[in-house]
């Protein structure tokens, strides 16, 4: 067995107070491609940010051995001047650019002082020889494809020399054939003696290409599984990758009482000309009256896009397909007609496109229903306040005033003013979107027993979230989405965390 | 002690408020020194006013316009190019006045939604948008004009509104009635707004100053507007410009603070994205923010050529930069979401009173120019400084 090209020996990261690494070991060998598998959040992307020098030397806790030698990487270009290069998920190439001038930016080939473009282009086209992409080397990189795109991004980071390549979920936006190709070329790349990490939640592509797998759980190492000795299955992988307890975090509902459907989907599709693709593929999806239906998925499965095609389509997706709200066809020109229809949506980014963040409590609350505090457009400002305050009481918004500006609260608070922003607008189907991402527990409780309040009166609720252990413990129903389909519909009863892993990994 | 402390901290924590107003009694102070009291003069206040108050109407309308996150360079020679249309139809087409201002505010409003459609609905960038619109009313003011030159307005009904007097009633000791009851009326509306609004705040536990600090901004408010009344009242009391850019003000100012229309223009500024989500129509804000610096840039051109008298071959120009100085000056901030009109006003008069000073001290053309530039540089550079230090 050859030796380690990298190793990352106890690495420990914070942010003010919660830890996100703690005492990560983490082993490549030169030559292989390892794998590293785990939940969001799980740490994966902390620990290539603290390998790539995105948090710099001293930031962290541990040691970054590469090649023998311990590395004190202070900013992003010392990592990759050692041969260490990474690949997001959102790919940093210039669209208005040529495949050439992407390949060798911030690299440029000179001669003297000035750039030598006859040369570049000559290098370009070694470069894609090499990553098997057969394009005019001034070819506008926006007229690729994503895949191809991918692979410019790949034939960058070879121009730079690199010796240990990391990729982040580099097939999540990729159709099959393109994922196939890239696959492929990370084995072409693996006998030219180039290693590389791959971040994948696809565990098809884990078990047929890795040498070693690593899985990260709640910032901690778990395991590492060694494909030489066939350890790599996806029995294995599951069960290290969730393999914890739902605590007894999730209030209980005292009853249930489910009635008629509320909001129904059929054969519900969207067409994304931004992105030139499909975003939802024939979706058949039903809430029903006083439920409260989970979306799992990973990010990117189209669970966001969901929820904002019902919401008014404010993405200007082309959208087929049938939506009914309680049985009655429906189409939304804006966000507005939604809401009339009793639609409510609470974002997934509350401080980029949910709150007014320089305004206050109670303007926020008041936003998307201000008609309801005025008279013939002018706005009743005791009306208002009263209002605001009882939300501001029965949200448990921690505030001095309703006068204070929301983007100095918490984020558990923002949340909660989100919430009652969108429960103002009076809704019978509240959709919330990662309602607990980046809040803390005890915020968490209270925003779960809020849920449960607004079902026991008769609220419908659409979850989306990626936290598998709060989709089990809210939700009646879960639906489980993958790639813009619908993979799979799981009673509560029937839904663990194996099998929904199973199922949006497919 | 407890008094200055809280108004010690007062001052500290709302300085960004305060700041124009400070600002503009530093320069009102400055030059009433250096010209021996002639500038706080009933004649120059009066004249002063009356020279800002085509500018502080287009200030008004580009507060909205930044506060929504874009600019309209097309003000000016919008102004110019209906000023000059409404001369036409006063002298040629013989209109009569009752008609022609109507008729010019909706031509304004209609050139604002054409501004706005561009922007709106075909996402041009505002600068560009109206930088085209700049070209076109230069353009278009020199061909209505190009046969005539300028056009001379002889309808005194017309004039007044730019030169003109309210009817003083009766004169009391050298100051004019109606004026001085205006006045008395304006502060009596002021402390009975501003008394039920601290009953509420109290009613809902909201934040209130002290009783002393209070009172104390009751007395100083009051006895600045008597003040500037008593000043003008002893002139040739309010002028016609003066009373209509205070309704614009009013009207704006009840707009913007107390109207659904007001609160989502100002939700867009801050977050385009979650207003559109909120259920908010972003292109109808825009529309309506637009429309209206159209008319109040047709209100601007009725004020300076009827304070011409006639409709000249270069009128509206540099207005537009004028009034976004004006609005900068008054706190407005072009990352959107803040600026409220009454500073448009404020600030339009810190700029008038520049002007207006360094005439009166004799200080040259390119001086002057150099001065104002700082002086808006200052303010700016003041607005991002406050910021910085509270986020």
């Amino acid at each position: 067995m050859s030796g380690y090209i990298l190793e990352m020996n106890e690495i420990s990261k914070s942010f003010t107070g919660v830890k996100a690494l703690s005492n990560v070991n983490f082993k490549v060998r030169k030559g292989e491609i390892h794998c590293l598998i785990g939940e969001n959040g799980a740490g994966k992307s902390t620990l290539m940010k603290v390998l790539s020098g995105v948090y710099p030397y001293g930031t962290y806790e541990g040691d970054i051995v590469f090649e023998g030698s311990v590395q004190q990487f202070n900013k992003i270009s010392d990592s990759v001047q050692t041969g260490i290069v990474i690949i997001y998920q959102e790919l940093a190439l210039f669209p208005d650019l040529t495949v050439y001038e992407n390949i060798f930016v911030g690299n440029e080939v000179k001669r003297g002082n000035l750039v030598d473009w006859n040369q570049t282009i000559a290098e370009a086209k070694k470069m894609l020889k090499r990553v098997g992409l057969d394009v005019n080397p001034e070819t506008l990189v926006k007229d690729l494809s994503v895949g191809k795109q991918q692979l410019v991004e790949i034939a960058k980071a070879l121009s730079k020399d690199v010796k240990l390549l990391i990729l982040d979920e580099p097939t999540a936006a990729l159709n099959e054939d393109d994922s196939e190709n890239l696959l492929k070329l990370l084995g072409e790349l693996k006998k030219q003696g180039i290693t590389s990490i791959m971040i994948s939640h696809k565990l098809k592509e884990v078990i047929s290409i890795a040498d070693q797998a690593t899985v990260l759980r709640d910032g901690k190492t778990i395991c590492t599984l060694d494909g030489y000795n066939g350890e790599i299955s996806e029995n294995m992988i599951i069960k290290n990758m969730v393999g914890r307890d739902i605590d007894d975090i999730y209030p209980k509902r005292p009853h249930k009482k489910i009635g008629e459907t509320i909001l129904e989907l059929n054969n519900w599709s969207a067409y994304s000309s931004e992105l030139a693709r499909h975003v939802l593929k024939d979706i058949d999806f039903h809430v029903k009256k006083g439920e409260i239906v989970g979306i799992a998925g990973l990010m990117g499965s189209g669970r966001t896009e969901l929820a904002l095609s019902v919401f008014g389509n404010p993405k200007n997706y082309k959208l087929e397909g049938q939506l009914k709200v309680s049985g009655v066809k429906k189409t939304f020109k804006h966000t507005s007609d939604a809401i009339k229809s009793g639609i409510a949506y609470v974002t997934e980014d509350r401080k980029g496109d949910g709150l007014f963040l320089i305004q206050d409590i109670k303007n926020n609350i008041t936003a998307a229903n201000l008609n309801e505090v005025a008279d013939k457009g002018i706005i009743n400002e005791n009306e208002e306040v009263k209002r605001a305050t009882e939300y501001k009481r029965s949200m448990y918004i921690k505030a001095s005033s309703l006068e204070q500006t929301v983007g100095n609260l918490s984020g558990g608070n923002q949340q909660k003013v989100s919430l009652g922003k969108w429960l103002f607008v009076g809704p019978k189907l509240l959709i919330l979107d990662e309602p607990t991402r980046g809040i803390d527990v005890g915020a968490k409780f209270e925003i779960y027993t809020i849920m449960n309040k607004l079902i026991s009166e008769g609220m419908s609720i659409i979850m989306i979230s990626s936290e598998l252990g709060e989709v089990l413990g809210m939700s009646d129903r879960v639906y489980i989405m993958a790639e813009g389909r619908m993979k799979g519909e799981l009673p509560i009863e029937e839904a663990n965390q194996e099998n929904i892993m199973k199922l949006a990994t497919q | 002690m407890e008094f200055i402390n809280e108004a010690r901290t007062l001052v500290k924590e709302n300085i960004r408020d305060y700041g124009m107003y400070i600002a503009l009694f530093v320069i009102m102070l400055t030059f009433s020194i250096m010209t021996d009291g002639l500038f706080m003069s009933s004649r120059n206040i009066s004249n002063l006013l009356d020279s800002t108050g085509y500018i502080a109407v287009l200030a008004v309308g580009m507060t909205l316009v930044i506060v929504i996150r874009h600019i309209d360079l097309s003000i000016g020679f919008a102004a110019g190019f209906l000023g000059a249309i409404t001369a036409i139809l006063l002298t040629k087409m013989g209109l009569p006045i009752y008609v022609t201002i109507p008729v010019i505010l909706l031509l304004g409003i209609v050139i604002g939604l054409f501004n706005g459609l561009l922007i709106a609905k075909y996402a041009i960038p505002s600068f560009v948008a109206t930088l085209a619109g700049m070209l076109i009313f230069r353009g278009a003011l020199l061909q209505v004009t190009e046969k005539t030159g300028t056009i001379i307005i002889k309808d005194d009904a017309f004039n007044a509104i730019g030169n003109g007097f309210i009817p003083s009633l009766m004169i009391v000791n050298g100051l004019h009635l109606l004026s001085l009851i205006l006045g008395l009326l304006s502060i009596l509306i002021y402390i009975y707004s501003e008394i039920s609004t601290r009953r509420n705040k109290i009613k809902y536990q909201f934040e209130v100053v002290s009783k002393g600090i209070f009172t104390f901004k009751l007395v100083f408010v009051s006895a600045i507007i008597a003040y500037v009344t008593w000043i003008l009242a002893g002139y040739n009391g309010f002028s016609w410009t003066v009373v209509i850019m205070l309704l614009v003000v009013v009207a704006y100012h009840f707009l913007t603070t107390k109207t659904v229309l007001g609160r989502h223009i100002y939700a867009v500024g801050s977050n385009p994205e979650a207003a559109h989500l909120s259920g908010i129509n972003v292109n109808k804000i825009t529309y309506m923010v637009f429309g209206s610096m159209g008319m109040l840039a047709a209100l601007s051109g009725i004020l300076f050529t009827s304070r011409l008298q006639s409709a000249t071959t270069t009128a509206g120009t540099l207005f537009e930069l004028d009034a976004i100085a004006a609005a900068y000056v008054g706190g407005v901030s072009s990352a959107g979401g803040v600026g409220k009109v009454t500073g448009a006003i404020i600030g339009a008069i810190v700029m008038a009173s520049l002007s207006s000073g360094m005439n009166l001290l004799g200080v040259g053309v390119s001086m002057q120019y150099m001065i104002r530039g700082g002086v808006l540089v200052a303010a700016v550079l003041f607005d991002v400084m406050t910021r910085k230090k509270r986020g």
